[in-house]
């Protein structure tokens, strides 16, 4: 369950209705989270909130992970919701150190939903499953009335295998740690953005979806110690490094001019005046490594296929504790905070 | 205000291809070795003198301390931030007529992103749609027409906000409407003026010693509109754009003036503004609006002649005149200081209730309201984990 310790901070509770600012993987996702589910479900292992849980059963180690997907439009530039399901799912899963065993997928389809396209997403959840060595095993589907929904959603839970003594989290990152990501930020999303066309924007910017368990893997051969990883889903970079500096009590500096962007991402973001941090990636993975470990892992992820563009972006301080700082091209320092809802383009 | 980034290029009825070469020309404006020369040459032409200027613009607030200038500049040069953000000065009596008209069974209502989350007294565009209202985001006000041409059976309201940037986009918007024919379509026209209102906050005397004019609004009205600040006002300005090149570039311009005695007009961002401005963007906006006697400004007060409104000839296109909106004047908590950060007397942290009663989240004010209102931009980029006043030791 995505979201940081916020709530237990004191920060208001929300009330009223629920609304799109709510899904939107900020602030307002957060104190959501905390107030309403973890108040509810209250336990050790969901107040940790990583997005995994890691259960113990005679002696092994189960990973758990769930995630619901729902995207606009169903296919978009480098995938589709069937392939995004499962990528999603299985990096959650390698979030806990975990290889991916079987998956359970859950379908809501609104009436009117053709069957070909319907089938097109099976075919292509299916490959994705098979690359990623996760069948998906059993699920579940069901039907609402046209308006009540957006064609299909879909519903993954995933089942992993902790094999190695190691048990990442984002409440273990020390001052002195170093961040990586894995490649170039922010392509998902902005393909995502330019798909629906109302922008009239033209790229030839595709998704990043991808499963990143082997990723994942070479880092765990090449540097065991690792102490976080996250990945970069909706919110961004800017996101998940606030939630690892909030569960660790430490600070996390990054310098804005060594963040691996894609030129073209930049000129999208520049036009739209978003900020590449914020915008979700689906094929990327951030890691909290300890300083004699860092080269190691770099190498390991540049050496990968999906690692090539890897960068270190940053390090773990002391204090302020819970805040994310960015050093700027004039070398000024600004805070990265959590976004209040949606990056949207801005108007004026 | 400002057009944020070519706004003006996706409402173009061809699309826009994103190509590499784009973000080449954007980081000649980022370069560091440059920002460094530029503050080194700031430094030195202010020589330790306490100089205020007020960037008008809350794009320029909002980039201002998205790179971090603010701190890099010598502690004698304070930047005030202004009146530009047009979100962020619209009064809650005008959300609340928007959430009114969102709220209407047959009427989509159709804004901007930023709009969406501001709150009035009754909650925000947001929590309408939450609670059934059709509200829909878009990026052009043409955008508007496609979404009336596309719903027959509704009306499409256009809540039109902004300065002289965004007002040409919303006079092509009735133009067209009108040589069209389309009936279900109408404007709630907000559109505000930037010089009644920077006239009205140096109307009672102030210790600004010069202006960081804005880039995009300077598009429009041209360079020569500003000759009023140094003739009448004693005040130097540099119209800037929106890059840290562009606004450090303009401080040491207005430095240069104030140091020297010789306030004047300069157009440092002289790649998008000329003298005489937009005359066609000019010439839209006069067809269709006319100047409103009075406005109330959320924070500045009533203001004479300081905003527009539709005129007679587009009155069928009216949302004020269609729906018989009254002007409900709703004050904002008294405990708000926005009234006197937006006339520069005052920085954010300054107020009581910044970051602890009123936060981007939960925003009691109008400058909290929008990402170029001055507390927001303190709030999101230059909050370091200390309380906020601790900015002023930090300077």
């Amino acid at each position: 369950m995505s979201t940081s310790s916020d709530a237990s901070r004191g920060s208001r509770a929300p009330s009223g209705v629920v609304t799109l600012v709510h899904g939107a993987g900020g602030r307002a996702s957060h104190e959501l989270v905390a107030s309403v589910f973890v108040e509810a479900f209250r336990n050790p292992m969901l107040e940790r909130l990583e997005d995994h849980a890691v259960l113990d059963w005679g002696g092994r180690r189960l990973a758990v992970t769930t995630d619901a997907f729902i995207v606009q439009p169903i296919v978009f530039p480098g995938g589709d919701i069937g392939s995004l399901a499962v990528h999603g799912t299985v990096n959650d899963l390698a979030t806990a150190g975990a290889r991916p065993l079987g998956l359970a997928a859950a379908f809501i389809l609104e009436e009117g939903f053709p069957i070909d396209d319907l089938r097109r997403v099976a075919a292509s959840m299916a490959d994705a499953a098979s690359r990623a060595g996760a069948p998906v095993v059993t699920g579940d589907t069901k039907v609402v009335q046209r308006g009540k929904g957006d064609g299909v959603y879909v519903a993954v839970t995933g089942i992993g295998a902790v094999e190695r003594p190691v048990a990442p989290s984002i409440h273990r990152a020390r001052p002195g740690d170093r961040v990586l990501v894995s490649g170039t930020l922010g392509e998902h999303g902005v393909a995502v953005m330019l798909a629906r066309g109302n922008l009239r924007l033209e790229s030839d910017i595709r998704s990043d979806s991808a499963a990143l368990w082997g990723l994942v893997e070479a880092v765990l051969d090449a540097c065991p110690g690792v102490r976080a990883m996250r990945d970069p889903t909706r919110g961004g970079l800017a996101t998940v490094l606030n939630e690892i500096a909030k569960a660790s009590g430490v600070a996390i500096r990054i310098v804005e001019s060594g963040l691996p962007v894609r030129e073209d991402v930049r000129a999208a973001c520049e036009l739209l005046g978003i900020d590449p941090m914020y915008v979700a990636n689906e094929g990327k993975m951030v890691f909290v490594v300890p300083p004699e470990g860092a080269d190691a892992a770099l190498a390991a992820l540049r050496a990968h296929p999906l690692g090539r563009h890897a960068a270190m972006v940053g390090t773990v301080e002391p204090e302020p504790a819970g805040v994310v700082l960015a050093e700027g091209p004039a070398g000024g320092t600004r805070r990265v905070d959590l976004l209040t809802g949606d990056p949207l383009p801005r108007i004026c | 205000m400002p057009d944020r980034r070519n706004r003006a290029r996706w409402s173009r009825a061809s699309r826009i291809s994103v190509r590499v070469s784009f973000m080449k020309y954007i980081d000649e404006f980022r370069d560091p070795a440059i920002l460094a020369g530029l503050l080194r040459e700031i430094a030195s032409a202010a020589d330790g003198r306490r100089i205020r200027l007020m960037e008008i613009c809350g794009g320029h607030t909002h980039a201002i301390y998205r790179f971090g200038l603010h701190a890099l500049l010598p502690p004698s040069i304070d930047l005030v931030h202004g009146p530009g953000c047009p979100v962020c000065v619209l009064p809650r009596g005008r959300i609340d007529g928007a959430v009114g008209l969102a709220r209407r069974p047959g009427v989509t209502l159709a804004t901007f992103g930023d709009m969406l989350r501001v709150p009035g007294s009754h909650g925000s565009l947001l929590d309408a749609q939450a609670a059934g209202a059709d509200v829909r985001m878009v990026y052009s006000p043409l955008d508007a027409l496609a979404l009336a041409r596309a719903n027959p059976g509704r009306t499409v309201v256009f809540f039109a906000i902004g300065f002289e940037t965004t007002a040409p986009g919303t006079a092509l918007l009735l133009r067209q409407a009108r040589a069209e024919g389309v009936k279900n379509l109408a404007v709630y026209c907000n559109h505000v003026l930037v010089i009644p209102a920077l006239r009205a906050l140096l109307a009672g005397g102030s210790e600004l010693d010069g202006f960081i004019g804005p880039g995009h609004v300077s598009a429009i009205l041209g360079g020569d509109a500003w000759a009023f600040l140094p003739r009448e006002y004693g005040k130097a300005v540099a119209i800037s754009g929106f890059e840290p090149l562009d606004l450090l570039q303009a401080v040491l311009l207005a430095v240069r003036q104030v140091v020297a005695g010789r306030p004047a007009v300069e157009v440092p961002y002289a790649r998008a503004v000329r003298p005489e401005g937009n005359r066609k963007a000019q010439a839209a906006v006069s067809e269709v609006f006319e100047t409103r006697p009075d406005f109330a400004w959320r924070g500045l007060g009533i203001i004479p002649a300081s905003a527009l409104r539709i005129r007679e000839a587009f009155a069928d296109w009216d949302a004020e005149r269609r729906y018989g909106l009254a002007d409900v004047v709703v004050p904002d908590p008294p405990v708000c200081r926005c009234g006197d950060v937006l006339r520069g007397r005052a920085k954010p942290w300054d107020c009581r209730a910044f970051g602890t009663a009123c936060t981007p989240d939960a925003p009691l004010g109008a400058c909290m309201v929008s990402s170029e209102g001055a507390c927001a931009a303190v709030h999101q980029y230059g909050r370091l984990g200390r309380s906020a006043p601790d900015f002023q030791e930090a300077r």
